[in-house]
């Protein structure tokens, strides 16, 4: 045979035991050529241009999962940031997009369409105020758009304005979504070196400098790494770092093959291929796991910062040097809520939400998907990003924050979004104010390149 | 197309004679076969050649997994280039 029978056995037991899959192919999508100074012939033409596009995507999915046997878990949508695009319009009703892009999300069936977001990392425009002040009602009255919003850039410095208003769309999102335990704010991400290619939601848009439209896929597999590490108990840290990487390798070189067969049926560039540890609450899905498995009695003890800095970059070089399309944010995700592992962390009282924040200047997003108390003060979700925000800009990183003031609960609470979305412990947050400092608004410089230490 | 099948389970009688008679019944060609005790579990691997097939991928993969079930086994089809891209370069 020309395949050695354990390799064969190998893959079959990463798809079958170690929930190795395709997390999302994401069809990005440009709307540039829909802008008109008519809302409503605009919207109308978003809308044929995704049901053009996107029409078979899922069908297209489902019959690649079928024939390669690997699972392709969600099938999604990502369009040009919609405050470039309805600021010509002449009725500004910003909600109207959200809806026709919800409308278009259920009719070709993708969970998640991704895009009402806001480029305002150095300055607003006038439309994009009122864009980003209309984020926390579409989010409320939209079931599958995502929003984000990119604050600051290591280029540009960070829009403590734009944090500003944040914290308060996000409190806003949570009282509007009560009913669900403020599920809006876990379809809201507020950025800092936002990527123009990420597939991964909810922070996907399709940036101002890609194509017509392309295919972006994200593969993951915690449960592939454990297990890889499994086999390299008590070896020392540069093999399970080697032991990463070959994993890494070959996890990114399945989610090539599905990302150029799916280019293919659809005729639709391959962009990037992102291949990102994204865990699920499921059991064998989770990054916390893989960091306990690194020597770590609970994810959150001391060194767990050092473990995940290892694990991001050897999951980076295997990328790599798999596919020369690794693109968007590659890296581990730690997504607390869909993180079987870390939930239990939080909960065993191992993981904080301060050491939360230090591991974010490693891994390769940033505070994901943590529930806090409703009562939180705006301006201190707001300080809570502009923190976020300082990490990457400095680092030249990307970092974001997509937090949960869950209405209605307090520590001790538990709060539960569903899916693939999770549950989580609510986390304690500082007490002390940080008001002032988020009320002087303004912006933050652009850091310098040279004299790093 | 090629296609790998994996059998994965308790070793039996007439595991072989039931996967082929589908293959066979399907116009699907056998290109290499083999089987071996692998962590535990009893696997065979068949290597098939698909250009011929009478039915779509989706119909054949059903009956195998419905033959599999049958005969308290698990049988995947899946097309050989997921497993060439991982392992080789």
């Amino acid at each position: 045979m020309t395949l050695y029978n354990k390799n064969i056995f190998e893959t079959v037991r990463m798809i079958e035991k170690e929930n190795l899959d395709i997390r999302t192919i994401t069809m990005g999508i440009s709307l540039l050529d829909t802008i008109d100074s008519s809302g409503k012939k605009a919207r109308t033409r978003i809308y044929d241009k995704i049901m053009r596009l996107a029409k078979d995507l899922v069908k297209t999915g489902n019959d690649i999962e079928d024939e390669f046997g690997i699972p392709i878990i969600n099938k999604r949508i990502s369009v040009t940031p919609i405050s470039v695009i309805a600021a010509a319009s002449d009725d500004k009703d910003y909600i109207a997009y959200a809806q026709i892009l919800d409308k278009a999300a259920k009719e070709v069936g993708v969970n998640f369409i991704g895009g009402y977001s806001a480029l305002v990392q150095k300055d607003f425009t006038e439309s994009d105020i009122g864009f980003i002040n209309s984020i926390a009602q579409a989010l409320s009255e939209t079931e599958r758009v995502c929003s984000s919003v990119n604050v600051g850039s290591s280029k540009a410095g960070i829009n403590m304005d734009a944090i500003k208003m944040m914290g308060k769309v996000i409190k806003d999102a949570a009282y509007l979504t009560k009913d669900q335990d403020s599920i809006g704010c876990a379809k809201l991400v507020v950025f800092a070196n936002a990527v123009d290619d990420n597939p991964f939601m909810a922070g996907a848009f399709h940036g101002i400098g890609e194509g017509e439209a392309v295919v972006n896929v994200g593969v993951s597999g915690p449960g592939v790494v454990k297990s890889a590490l499994e086999k390299v108990k008590g070896e020392p840290i540069n093999v399970v770092a080697e032991n990463i990487k070959k994993t890494a390798f070959k996890i990114t070189r399945t989610g090539e093959l599905v990302g150029r067969e799916v280019s293919k049926r659809l005729n639709v560039p391959f962009g990037i291929l992102d291949l990102s540890l994204a865990p699920t609450p499921e059991i064998g899905d989770s990054v916390g796991r893989i960091l306990e498995e690194i020597g770590l009695e609970a994810c959150g003890a001391h060194g767990t910062t050092a473990a995940l800095a290892l694990l991001n970059d050897a999951v980076k070089k295997g990328g790599i040097m798999a596919s020369s399309s690794v693109g968007g944010l590659s890296g581990a995700f730690i997504p607390v809520s869909e993180d079987e592992g870390m939930i239990s962390a939080v909960k065993a009282g191992a993981l904080t939400f301060d050491k939360l924040e230090a591991m974010t200047s490693v891994c390769s997003v940033g505070l994901d998907m943590i529930a806090i108390p409703g009562n939180t003060e705006a301006t201190t979700i707001s300080a809570i990003i502009a923190d976020e925000a300082a990490i990457g800009v400095i680092n030249n990183k990307t970092t974001a924050v997509r937090i949960i003031p869950v209405y209605g609960k307090d520590l001790g609470d538990t709060a539960s979004f569903g899916g693939l979305l999770g549950y989580a412990p609510i986390m304690s947050v500082s007490k002390f104010s940080s008001a002032d400092f988020i009320n002087r608004g303004g912006r933050i410089p652009a850091p310098i390149h040279s004299f790093k230490n | 197309m090629k296609a790998i099948i994996t059998v994965i389970g308790k070793d039996k009688v007439g595991i072989i004679y039931n996967v082929s008679k589908v293959l066979s019944e399907n116009s699907v060609n056998i290109e290499d076969i083999s089987q071996t005790i692998m962590q535990d579990y009893f696997t065979m691997m068949m290597l098939a050649d698909l250009s011929q097939i009478r039915c779509e991928f989706n119909e054949l993969k059903d009956i195998l997994e419905k033959t599999g079930d049958e005969i308290g086994v698990s049988i995947k089809i899946q097309r050989e280039e997921i497993f060439e891209s991982m392992h080789n370069i």
